[in-house]
């Protein structure tokens, strides 16, 4: 209809930067960041650490001080959804009954918590964390001496098992796999990672099967596949997310498990993108499409992408990275790769560094408590290095020196 | 010793390209050598409790071995999140062998 206004849809932390990013390229038109939340832009790693302990106040997650947006003439239209896109009239249409015309259009409407199915579901002892609402309910609930259940042994669930261990609550962990973070981490280090919760007093149960949760007079009973049952106070389940992609298929755009982008976030409609834990990008470093839930991917994607709408050409192809913080270790994660037939292992029991290859070829890497190995390995995973594996292994040879040969 | 200015490390403890922590009262301080020069940030990254000289320098960019912020060395500065707020940053001298840097 002729607007050269630009409407970002989310307005989480991947909304939040791809407007500021806007503004950073010199884009000068109306930007419109319409949120269902009623919060202005912020980052979720918090959520279920400082946030959930009370070691921060929500503001403090916020990426930009309130009045940022409307210095850099940014309209957030807050607790308002977006109802339909309609491609044709380049127009979108509120919840609130309002419409916005757009020039162009980013869908950064991230992920929703997957839900549990099976009966019981509907306890109101049951929280998912997703959001600073879910955050405040789930602190208030976690009093010292509180039976917490965790559904789900992922980064989310571990995350809040190890900040409800610090609020004095009594904390059990429920998980369907041998062990915790399978889809982060091999075998090997989720084992490591069991003996860390346990040696917190986290009673974890792996390989086990929610059947029901029961609620009694005195809290909950989560019943168990074996017929035998957990007692708890407050359930959380973390088990994943599913990308809010209804507003794009129902478009008419392509989705499959996220909106199928390109490596500079394009749809197969020129004014419209996909940016955050909602997209699925091809990404050069992973030689295929892939959704990614990160915060580096939230953080630095929209600003590639903002360069394309403003008239560049900057592929978004960092190597994908995450963290996680449990108690006083820290995580982090590397690439991502479908294969992997060799670990190397650098490093003691407390702190370690693992290298992946497939066929050669560093795809991959984790560190436990040895965070400044990182760089080096994600300049190996970009580069696609064939290091010689005798000298990947010996911890005498720096890996930034490894990297700076490939 | 001047007034102001504390012992930290010996320059032979120092390997180009590199840093190391030490401690001044409470205050917890990281010493670098980059292209032979001396500098001095304070150590506790201002993002989360971690050591900068347990993190990795290129360049001369420190960046925080927990979640990856960086500072220029030189000049402390946040280059992006998840840092926003700048490292302190300390004169440095050295005598002899001695690294002496001034606080506050």
């Amino acid at each position: 209809m002729g607007s050269d206004a630009i409407v970002i849809v989310g307005a989480g932390h991947a909304g939040g930067r791809m407007a500021e990013a806007l503004r950073a390229a010199g884009v000068a038109a109306p930007i419109h960041l319409v949120g269902a939340e009623r919060h202005p832009p912020y980052e979720r790693p918090p959520l279920s650490k400082d946030l959930l302990t009370g070691k921060v106040a929500p503001e403090q997650t916020f990426i930009q001080p309130a009045g940022y947006w409307a210095e850099h003439a940014i309209t957030l239209h807050l607790g308002v959804r977006a109802e339909a896109v309609d491609r044709a009239a380049r127009q979108v249409r509120l919840s609130d009954g309002g419409t916005l015309d757009y020039g162009v259009l980013v869908l950064a409407t991230g992920g929703r918590p997957r839900r549990l199915t099976l009966p019981g579901a509907d306890s109101p002892r049951l929280h998912y964390l997703r959001d600073i609402e879910d955050t405040k309910a789930l602190q208030a609930a976690l009093r010292p001496g509180a039976r917490l259940a965790v559904i789900g042994a992922g980064v989310i669930g571990l995350e809040v098992a190890a900040s409800a261990r610090s609020l004095g609550a009594s904390v059990s962990v429920l998980e369907m796999a041998p062990m915790p973070l399978g889809r982060v981490v091999e075998p090997a280090v989720g084992a490591w990672f069991l003996a860390l919760h346990r040696g917190h007093g986290v009673d974890m149960r792996m390989g086990v099967q929610l059947r029901a949760i029961h609620d009694t007079p005195s809290g909950a009973r989560l019943e168990l596949a074996d017929g035998t049952g957990v007692e708890a106070d407050v359930i959380v389940a973390g088990i994943g997310i599913q990308p809010n992609t209804e507003l794009a298929a129902a478009a008419g755009l392509e989705v499959e498990d996220g909106i199928v982008v390109d490596d500079c976030g394009r749809t197969a409609d020129p004014a419209i993108f996909a940016v955050g834990d909602v997209a699925r990008g091809f990404h050069r470093v992973l030689g295929r499409h892939q959704r990614l839930e990160s915060w580096r991917c939230a953080e630095n994607q929209p600003r590639a992408v903002a360069q394309v709408i403003a008239g560049g050409a900057a592929p978004y192809d960092e190597v994908p990275w995450m963290w996680s913080d449990q108690y006083d270790v820290n995580l982090q994660v590397a690439g991502m790769p479908r294969a992997v037939d060799r670990t190397l292992r650098r490093g003691g029991d407390d702190r370690f560094t693992l290298i992946q290859l497939h066929d050669g070829v560093v795809v991959g890497g984790v560190t436990v408590n040895q965070g400044r190995d990182m760089r080096p390995l994600q300049q190996l995973i970009a580069k696609a290095a064939r290091p010689d594996p005798a000298r990947l292994a010996d911890p005498a040879v720096p890996l930034a020196q490894l990297a700076k040969g490939a | 010793m001047a007034e102001g200015w504390h012992k930290v490390v010996r320059k032979s403890e120092l390997a180009e390209g590199e840093m190391v922590g030490a401690s001044v009262g409470d205050k917890q301080i990281a010493v670098y050598l980059i292209g032979g020069e001396l500098y001095a940030t304070d150590n506790i990254c201002t993002h989360a409790y971690a050591c900068l000289s347990d993190g990795y320098l290129e360049d001369g960019i420190i960046e925080c071995p927990l979640h990856a912020g960086r500072f220029e060395v030189k000049t402390g500065k946040a280059l992006g999140a998840p840092v926003t707020k700048d490292i302190a940053v300390f004169p440095v001298k050295l005598e002899g062998d001695d690294v002496l840097v001034k606080l506050d």
